[in-house]
């Protein structure tokens, strides 16, 4: 199982990377998101993958009695999927009012914070 | 992480008797910025005491930060953990010499930038909520300087992440939208692959407290991926700090939004990047480090060269100041690259000088702006005429953030060169002073462009710019209290070295940080 989680999340990372290596700001965007969802998969797989066994403790006992899921990864995604959900909403209003203001999504020709044509200082008095 | 089988003694993962009320100092810098964004928020209508509370809660996060650093020095590392838990079952905070003096100076650097703020954000920046971003800013900021868990690092990355977008895009300028793009997706991949590296942290040492993890990485054997979590580690947080083939996002943003943001990034956030470096790989992966010192060691020479070179091809002082701060991690990463104890306080005394000195930078492109109009050398003009207080006020920062006596910059410089020859790394000592000279001549060019050349005669003094006028008196008062406190580093730099040295020897040898943390001393 951890063998396919690994492979899937390979894919994701590839698929990630190509999409942010476009010009078009809105595939950067879609590429960021599976890049994050590729990370929250990658910890997931970190805490073993078992079916079916909560990591619940029997009374009486003070360890679980068989091998269970660390929920600890579980935790962490969660924290990370609110916190890469929350980046993604901010970003894709900012790229649609960056698209509203500068009239393009191409990130070649977003040159207003940096002009091309900016020149040299003065070079003497 | 309780081993199968074993009986697991309750009592050893809780604290049992009440924490003493001192212990609360480690969180209080983080807490307070908290509650004081959260009261902003809830008043964010009556836009008048925003500042005033702001101010309140900075002076008092300056003397929590104090007493920190006081308690610190005086008695070594303090740790408290989360919901009464022990170490490595709760998340950890834990103020060292090196998290208490960076988290000390941030807020004495917030706390000016905020004085400073008065008169510069106008009734819409408040609005907007300059001031809560400000507050959630400097929580992010302080929690990552004195938390113990690499995970809560991240989250605390976050939130000044976050809360630095929206001070960036505060005004919606054009200028401000088309940088925030660059800066908001270019620093989504870094953290994305802090937390990648922090994933396959867990999976490999099964704990995220640092002390755990800097006593295990000795002892975890050489079949543990190591070095690629290291490498992950360097390019995650080499990007945070913006080094050199990963710090387009800083000169494309920093220069857009309002000068004190400007200041407040420039002055804090490459240092948080540089701090995270110090702790993963001074501390945690240290032998992992001295493998990857090559690398380090010429990423810090380009970074260096390139931001001083960036900083000579510019005509906007927000830019040149923007180049300067790259130019700055550069110097920080050669400390880290020769790694001795020499090199590290150099690197960590420079990274306190230049958290004054690069927002007394852009606060003094404000007061230039406010004086004669504009931010750019081909219009600035006859400023020493005008106001010769501004100008000596240039003249030392100019000094400060070139390395030049009696500025602050000077003392860390001599301690990386003579470190760096120590270790016949002379490419790093080289491109310290060559990198110095560079910002001399770019900076020296402001002050002969824009103070020292006189005002166009043909057009008289009455045709200044409409936006020409009297400087702010909190604007002037702040770049004061900045000029001041590097002026002391420089001429008495005893006291910072002593400081920088203990930071740096408790990076180097982590047991009292570990013996704070696990107070047996038995791990886990």
């Amino acid at each position: 199982m951890e063998a396919v989680f690994a492979i899937l999340v390979g894919l994701f990372f590839a698929a990630g990377i190509y999409l942010m290596l476009s010009r078009h700001i809105i595939r950067i965007l879609l590429g960021v998101v599976l890049f994050g969802n590729a990370v929250n998969l990658l910890i997931f797989t970190n805490g073993r993958i078992i079916r079916e066994v909560p990591p619940i403790i029997a009374e009486g006992l003070d360890v679980p009695a068989g091998a269970v899921v660390n929920p600890l990864p579980q935790a962490l995604i969660l924290t990370a999927i609110v916190i890469s959900f929350c980046f993604f909403c901010f970003l894709l209003v900012l790229a649609y009012r960056a698209y509203q203001e500068i009239g393009t999504d191409d990130t070649d020709s977003m040159r207003v914070a940096e002009p091309v044509d900016d020149g040299l200082p003065p070079m003497g008095y | 992480m309780a081993v199968q089988g074993e009986i697991v003694d309750k009592a050893a993962a809780m604290v049992a008797g009440p924490i003493a009320s001192v212990d609360w100092l480690v969180i209080a810098p983080v807490v307070l910025p908290i509650i004081g964004g959260a009261v902003l928020l809830l008043i964010r209508h009556s836009i008048r005491w925003h500042a005033v509370l702001a101010l309140v809660v900075l002076v008092v996060m300056v003397g929590a930060n104090g007493l920190l650093l006081q308690r610190v020095l005086a008695t070594g590392p303090v740790s408290m953990t989360m919901g009464s838990w022990l170490p490595p079952f709760g998340i950890s905070f834990t103020a060292d010499v090196l998290g208490a003096a960076f988290s000390l100076t941030a807020s004495l650097v917030a706390f000016v930038c905020c004085a400073y703020s008065l008169r510069d954000i106008d009734a819409t920046g408040r609005r907007y909520g300059f001031y809560p971003f400000l507050m959630l800013m400097m929580a992010g900021v302080s929690g990552a300087f004195l938390t113990g868990d690499m995970f809560n690092l991240y989250v605390w990355f976050e939130v000044f992440l976050i809360s630095s977008f929206g001070l960036l895009i505060l005004g919606s300028d054009k200028a401000q939208i088309d940088g925030a793009t660059k800066y908001a997706i270019l620093n989504l991949v870094g953290t994305t692959l802090f937390l990648i590296a922090t994933g396959y942290l867990y999976g490999t040492f099964g704990t995220l407290n640092m002390a755990d993890l800097a006593t295990r990485a000795g002892q975890i054997g050489t079949a543990a991926p190591l070095m690629t979590l290291a490498t992950l580690y360097l390019l995650a947080f080499g990007m945070k700090a913006a080094a050199f083939p990963l710090n387009f996002w800083l000169p494309a943003s920093y220069h857009t939004p309002p000068v004190i943001t400007g200041a407040l990034f420039g002055g804090l956030l490459t240092k948080v990047g540089i701090y995270a470096l110090l702790r993963t790989l001074v501390m945690i992966f240290a032998a992992e480090r001295l493998v990857l010192a090559g690398l380090i060691g010429w990423v810090a020479v380009a970074t260096m060269l390139i931001g001083a070179l960036g900083a000579l091809a510019q005509s906007d002082i927000r830019r040149i100041a923007g180049f300067l701060v790259i130019s700055g991690v550069g110097i920080m990463l050669a400390g880290i690259a020769l790694g001795s104890n020499g090199g590290l306080s150099g690197a960590i005394f420079y990274a306190l000088h230049s958290m004054l000195a690069l927002s007394a930078l852009y606060l003094l492109g404000g007061l230039m702006r406010q004086r004669g109009g504009s931010f750019s050398l081909h219009s600035l003009s006859g400023l020493y005429g005008a106001s010769p207080f501004l100008a000596a006020l240039a003249f030392i920062i100019s000094l400060a953030v070139a390395g030049l006596p009696p500025g602050s910059g000077l003392w860390p410089k001599v301690m990386l060169v003579r470190a760096s020859l120590d270790s016949g790394a002379w490419q790093i000592a080289a491109a310290i002073l060559v990198s110095g000279f560079l910002a001399t001549v770019a900076l020296g060019r402001v002050l002969i462009l824009a103070f020292w050349r006189e005002a166009p005669g043909d057009k008289a003094s009455s045709d200044k710019t409409a936006a020409a006028g009297p400087m702010s008196a909190p604007g002037c008062s702040a770049l004061v209290v900045l000029v001041a406190a590097m002026l002391a580093m420089g001429v008495l730099p005893e006291p910072f070295i002593r400081l920088s040295t203990a930071a740096a020897s408790g990076l180097l040898d982590a047991s009292a940080y570990i013996q704070a943390v696990f107070p047996a001393g038995s791990g886990s």
